[in-house]
């Protein structure tokens, strides 16, 4: 039976935990809109960039002027799988999930007797996928530095994709996720980016139907478009990763000053009685002690 | 004149949407400007200055890194890379960037097409660089 005075030591310090959670959670919050208002504001770009690329891609065809990071090298003998996850933990079980089903798929390669490289995006992916397969980890970019995720960084991933795949050091590359559905539900989620998977004219507009011109031909814009497109994905990932990771962290914190509270109470409780107890057992030997006299 | 819809987006966010009348480009192949009705074309841009002519006859400048154009004879979007206005330009941004650049270039293991790409986007750079320390 703890005494008083650690009671009172184990509230005063829960109650102080539960300050922290709280306060974090409002950073979340406040960090998540502002998540969410990059989401948004990037949409334009990457809506426009797939309109733009199936266009193009129709206009091209499937002949053999397609680049090869859009056919692929006709091989699926390497998989590079990019994972995606973010920088810092007290986020439930955002990185975990991410994690987890980036394994499985490594899993699933490697019994199928393929080649797997990961490149890891934030700490705690690498920290996770380090124990299995450290031997496997190829780079590891670290975005704890930035602030705020701008074009560049994701500009930066892209371009190493591209030059290892111009390198012939893999033949697939897969981005790997978490898709930010709502604060409570975010999805891990495996997007091909290479080959490039184009958007099969799902918008055929009458804009999309006018007959272009382009300057230069078509494959060579193709060819400045595709690089560009897989920076545009990354960046979308990475963004959808930020909310998430915000969303995420929301929810435990919010789950972590509930918990909190509740134990303050149950604490507070059997403070109380005890105190009680005391007071009675105090009152009893005083009157005890005057019976006898 | 007649005016058309114009469209300045990059990754972050969509930077302009307004009624203009003329837009000069930095395509590829040589600056165009942009009317109404002009014929659906589809091109890359360089490095370079992007001037936009509002309804009111009041031009704004931006630089972009990069980019493509969607011409359409209803609108004009133009996705680019970066964009920033003139005004606002820091050389040192430019700078940053063509140091990026050259030490791309000297990494060395890049397949030749690439270096080629990689050079004459240094040379687009370099030439806005003393088009921005001027103004």
């Amino acid at each position: 039976m703890p005494s008083l005075k650690d009671l009172k030591n184990r509230i005063a310090s829960v109650k102080a935990t539960q300050k922290i959670t709280k306060a974090m959670k409002m950073v979340a919050a406040a960090k998540l809109r502002r998540a969410q208002e990059a989401a948004e504001a990037a949409r334009p770009y990457s809506q426009r960039m797939s309109a733009v690329l199936s266009n193009i891609a129709q206009a091209v065809g499937s002949d053999d002027s397609a680049p090869r990071l859009m056919t692929g090298n006709g091989q699926n003998q390497t998989h590079l799988l990019v994972v995606c996850t973010a920088e810092r933990g007290l986020c439930g079980g955002f990185n975990s999930q991410i994690a987890r089903f980036a394994r499985d798929h490594v899993r699933k390669l490697l019994a199928e007797g393929k080649t797997v490289k990961i490149i890891c995006v934030g700490k705690k992916g690498f920290d996770i996928l380090r124990r299995e397969f450290a031997s496997l980890i190829i780079d590891r970019v670290d975005l704890r530095e930035v602030k705020k995720i701008g074009f560049e960084n994701a500009d930066q991933i892209g371009k190493k994709v591209i030059s290892l795949f111009e390198k012939n050091e893999f033949d697939v590359c897969t981005l790997f996720y978490s898709e930010f559905k709502s604060v409570i539900s975010q999805v891990p989620t495996a997007l091909q980016l290479i080959p490039a998977a184009v958007p099969a004219g799902a918008e055929q507009t009458d804009a999309a139907a006018a007959i272009y011109e382009y300057e230069p031909d078509a494959g060579e814009i193709l060819n400045d478009l595709i690089p560009r497109n897989i920076s545009v994905q990354v960046f979308r990932a990475l963004l959808e990763n930020v909310a998430g990771e915000m969303g995420a962290k929301m929810s435990a914190m919010d789950n972590a000053t509930r918990n909190a509270g509740e134990m303050i109470n149950k604490l507070t409780l059997s403070y109380n009685r005890q105190r009680q107890a005391q007071i009675t057992k105090e009152l009893i030997e005083i009157i005890s002690g005057a019976e006898a006299l | 004149m007649a005016d058309f819809n114009f469209e300045l987006v990059s990754p972050e966010r969509l930077l302009l949407s307004e009624r203009v009348s003329e837009v000069v480009l930095p395509a590829t192949e040589g600056e165009m400007t942009v009317m109404a009705n002009h014929a659906p074309v589809m091109t890359t841009i360089k490095p370079g200055i992007v001037s936009v002519k509002a309804v009111d006859g009041k031009v704004t400048r931006y630089v972009v890194f990069g980019g493509f154009a969607d011409i359409l004879p209803t609108g004009c979007t133009l996705l680019a890379e970066s964009a920033v206005p003139v005004s606002e330009v820091d050389a040192r941004l430019i700078e940053k960037r063509i140091d990026a650049t050259k030490s791309e270039l000297d990494d060395g293991s890049h397949s030749d097409e690439h270096k080629t790409r990689l050079e004459s986007f240094l040379a687009e750079l370099t030439q806005l660089n003393e088009i921005v320390v001027a103004a």
